[in-house]
Parts: C-alpha cells; structure tokens; sequence
C-alpha cells in the first residue's frame, strides 16, 4: 500500500489539449519540410542554387527543433543569445573552410 | 519565503549569487553548454568533410550517368539507393527518409514525456519514454542496416587500383569514390550512432528511475527535460548530416 500512499498527494494536472496540438504542428512541419527536401532532390538540376536551398531548409527545421522542442525560445534572454552568438563562428568556419577546399581543388 | 528570497537579492546584484540569471537549474544551463560543445564538435567533423569535399574533383555529367570511380567525389544519392528486403530495386535516399522520419517521430514523443512530466503525470511520462526508447532503437537498427550494406558494397564493385575489384568499403579502400569518403562515413555518422546509442541508455535510465517512482518522490520530473535536450540534440545533428551528407 505504499505505492497509493505515495501517489495520495500527488495532484496530475489535466493535458492542455493546446499545447499538444502545438507540438504536433511542430512535428507535422518538420514532416513537411524534409518530404520538401526529398522532392527536390529529385527534381532540380546539382548546383550551387540546390545547395542553398537545402541549407536555407535545414535551418528551417533546425530552428523549429531548438526554439519549440528544445524550448530555447522561451527561456531568459542572456541563455538564448549565449547559445547562439558562438555558432557565429561555425558558420564563419564553416564558409572559410569551403572555401579553402574549393582553392585547394584548383591547386591539385 | 517570499521576504527572505527578496532580501538576499536586495543586497545582491543579479549575478552576485543567490538567484539564478540565466533563469534555469544548474543541472539544465550545464545540458546546454555540454550540448554547445558538442555542437562544436560535429561542426568540426562536417566542416573538414566540406573541406575535403570542395578539394576533391566533383562530378560533372548527369546523375544518371554516374559510375563509381576514385577520380572524383561520388554523388550520395547514387550510393545509398537500397532499402532493405527490396534486393536490386533502386530507391536513391528512401532508406535514409525512413531513418530521418524515426528520429523526428522519436523527438516528438519525448517532447510529449517532457510535457507529461510538467503535468506529473507518471503514467504518460512512462507511455512516451517507452516509445521514445523505441525510436531510438528502431534508428540503431536501421543504421546498423546501412552500414552493413555499406561495408560489403554493391554487386558493381569498383577499381581501386589497376587490374582490380574491389567490393564494400573500409578504412583504406572503398567502392564508392576516393578513401576519404568512406573514412568520412564512418566517422560522422558513427560519432551520431554513438550518441543516440548513448541517448538510449540514457533514456532507458530516466523510464527506469520514472517507474520505480523516483521522481514522483522527488516532487518534478526535470531530469526527463535535461535528458530530453540531449535527445533533440541528437535530432538536431542528424538533420544536419542528412542534408549535409546524403543530401548535397
């Protein structure tokens, strides 16, 4: 009995049907972009335009995952922007490096 | 409560102790910064492959044209195309669909087990930790799938030096395209298997300590949100490899 004992104070509150529907929507958009991202693929011809649509994309659902479901966009700001000014310099890591490759392909 | 809270922040600024500016638990602002540097690390390891990749010659005539070779990087869509029980059917990136899919389905349902936590809602934190396990599992399996496939290779086999045939791919040879490529498979998304095996354990752990009632005991349930961070982590990264690595 100490099992229902346990559970006697323990007050569950009701689901917001609200909220769950929200998450959903989330989950139903995140669907959507990556069957978006198969469909062009498949359609539109390898080049730097494909490329960058498919990174515009992956930001897309990048962003509903850490704003929503990791509820980032909810919290203090400081937290936020502590989160995010560093990756600042991935992106700018990101773009040199290609870069770099691409002069060292020229080179080879 | 309220009057000694209030007195301790009067003669403290917000940063001199005793609130918490950044407005979350300890435990919950170290998940974030452990997650930030574990950013860091992937974008390490996608950024040399994007490195590696742009050196390398690249394709140049129709998809459908493509034929493995060492000479240039090959396209991915090309090389995962199978889907497991359909032998010999071409279905370019269907599998790697499928696994995506998993892995999205799996975040929303831990996002439900956070929810229910708020809630203390024990019985719907236990229903979607079990599907979230489940996921997690279901992804493993199908990664351990395509590495399998990857590993023994295709029926074509590919020239890896004059006069030979060389099936599957390793850490000095490949199938595919230049060593590199498979070195680059192997790593990333290994380094993401690793982490959502990690992320399974870790979930199993927290079902575990939500059926035995710890956290009922315990009066909240914020090691299912702290755990449920480095889920979506896990989540966030693969959208990234998937585009990244089987996508462009």
């Amino acid at each position: 009995m100490d099992h229902l004992d346990e559970n006697a104070h323990i007050t569950v509150i009701p689901p917001n049907k609200e909220k769950i529907k929200k998450l959903w929507r989330v989950a139903g958009i995140l669907g959507i972009v990556t069957a978006v991202e198969f469909v062009i693929a498949f359609t539109l011809p390898h080049g730097p335009g494909k490329t960058f649509l498919f990174v515009a994309l992956t930001i897309v659902k990048a962003g509903y995952i850490v704003l929503e479901f990791m509820h980032l966009k909810y919290e203090v700001k400081i937290l936020f922007w502590s989160i995010l000014i560093p990756m600042i310099f991935v992106v700018w890591m990101l773009v040199a490096f290609v870069y770099e490759g691409m002069a060292i392909s020229v080179v080879r | 409560m309220a009057s000694s809270t209030s007195a301790v922040a009067s003669d403290k600024g917000l940063w001199d102790g005793g609130t918490s500016p950044m407005g979350v638990s300890y435990g919950k602002l170290m998940m974030w910064f452990f997650l930030l540097s574990d950013a860091f690390t992937f974008s390490a390891l996608l950024i040399t492959y994007g490195l590696v990749r742009s050196s390398h010659k690249a394709f140049t005539g129709h998809v459908s044209d493509f034929v493995f070779s060492q000479n240039y990087w090959p396209v991915p869509e090309r090389v995962y195309e199978a889907v497991p029980f359909l032998h010999g059917v071409e279905l370019p990136l269907v599998f790697v669909g499928i696994m995506t899919f998993i892995l999205i389905m799996s975040s929303v349902t831990m996002v439900l087990a956070v929810e229910a936590g708020h809630r203390m809602d024990r019985k719907a934190v236990e229903k979607w930790m079990l599907w979230t396990i489940l996921g997690g599992i279901a992804f493993l399996s199908c990664q351990a799938w395509e590495w399998m496939h990857f590993i023994h290779g295709s029926e074509a086999g590919s020239a890896v030096a004059e006069g030979t045939t060389f099936f599957g791919a390793n850490l000095v040879h490949n199938q595919y395209g230049p060593p590199d490529f498979a070195a680059f498979f192997f790593f990333i998304t290994g380094f993401h298997g690793f982490h959502v095996f990690s992320g399974v354990c870790l979930n199993f752990l927290i079902y575990f300590n939500t059926v035995t009632g710890l956290y009922q005991r315990r009066g909240h349930y914020e090691m299912v949100e702290k755990v449920g961070l480095y889920w979506h982590f896990v989540d966030l990264v693969w959208v990234f490899v998937f585009t990244f690595f089987y996508l462009v």
